[in-house]
């Protein structure tokens, strides 16, 4: 953990990114550091987007996704940053079984001076086997190089 | 549009916990679905702004390719989504937010739509959208 770094640990003591939307939807932040970071998602009823499978809605694993790139970038950046989507892919590669927790892991890819580029994966039981897989663009403002 | 009877949109996406949770509304206009999203502070994604959180811009798009997929083909089953691609265009500010879907190609199996997000200006959308969905 380098000294350039203190800013992002006192920020996530602070509670970073425990936004109202991933409060509501029951999401944690796991861990975030130097560029890498795991969510957490348990399974919950208001979630569901299709009543007659109970798998939950995509959008749900998109907002995961989304905060966990952009929360990859700010904690590999050297000062602090605003940061906002530009451009978000994601792959639905297997419906989300109920009852059962999603885990999210999501890297930082690269920053240059005005972008960054992050991905992140959604699982369930095994990282090799993943729900969704997501590629995000973010646009960095006020980091000075 | 086939000649199946379309089906109450809003009803349906009242059978849709998390379309509840957010609190999305649809309507019909001009032959397509309208969602309507309001406000509400469990939205906001970066408080400092404040702007709703980009989860939720993706969850109106992408549910408005839904609905549109229901209405158009009269399926039973919800689509599967495969891909999906967002293009976030303006922070989507603390009020209502509406966004509608156009099928771009209607296969035997995989659909291929566009959708868009817009707030007080339709002119300025805060989002534009595709995705393929594979039909149940």
């Amino acid at each position: 953990m380098s000294e350039a770094q203190d800013f992002w640990r006192e920020a996530m003591r602070r509670g970073m990114g425990q936004t109202a939307f991933l409060r509501a939807l029951g999401g944690e932040i796991v861990a975030f550091e130097n560029g890498k970071g795991r969510m957490r998602l348990p399974f919950a009823p208001h979630l569901v987007g299709d009543p007659q499978t109970r798998v939950i809605h995509g959008g749900v694993l998109t907002a995961m996704l989304d905060q966990a790139c952009g929360m990859a970038i700010g904690s590999a950046l050297n000062k602090p940053a605003a940061m906002a989507t530009l451009d978000l892919r994601i792959d639905y590669m297997k419906p989300a079984a109920p009852d059962s927790d999603i885990h999210i892991e999501s890297e930082c890819l690269k920053i240059t001076r005005e972008v960054a580029f992050a991905r992140a994966v959604a699982f369930q039981a095994s990282r090799e086997d993943p729900v969704a897989i997501a590629t995000g663009t973010f646009m960095i403002t006020g980091l000075t190089a | 549009m086939t000649a199946k009877a379309a089906p109450d949109v809003d009803a349906l996406l009242a059978r849709v916990p998390y379309c509840v949770f957010l609190g999305m509304r649809a309507r019909i206009e001009s032959g397509a679905v309208v969602l309507d999203l309001p406000f509400d502070d469990k939205l906001i994604g970066n408080p400092i702004l404040p702007a709703l959180h980009g989860g939720v811009t993706g969850s109106l798009l992408e549910t408005a390719a839904l609905v549109q997929v229901l209405f158009e083909t009269g399926a039973q089953k919800m689509p599967k989504p495969v891909d999906i691609t967002i293009d976030y265009l303006r922070a989507g500010k603390p009020m209502l937010s509406h966004a509608r879907a156009e099928l771009v190609r209607v296969g035997r199996r995989v659909i291929s739509a566009r959708a868009e997000m817009w707030q007080d200006d339709a002119a300025k959308p805060v989002a534009g959208f595709r995705g393929h969905f594979l039909l149940g």
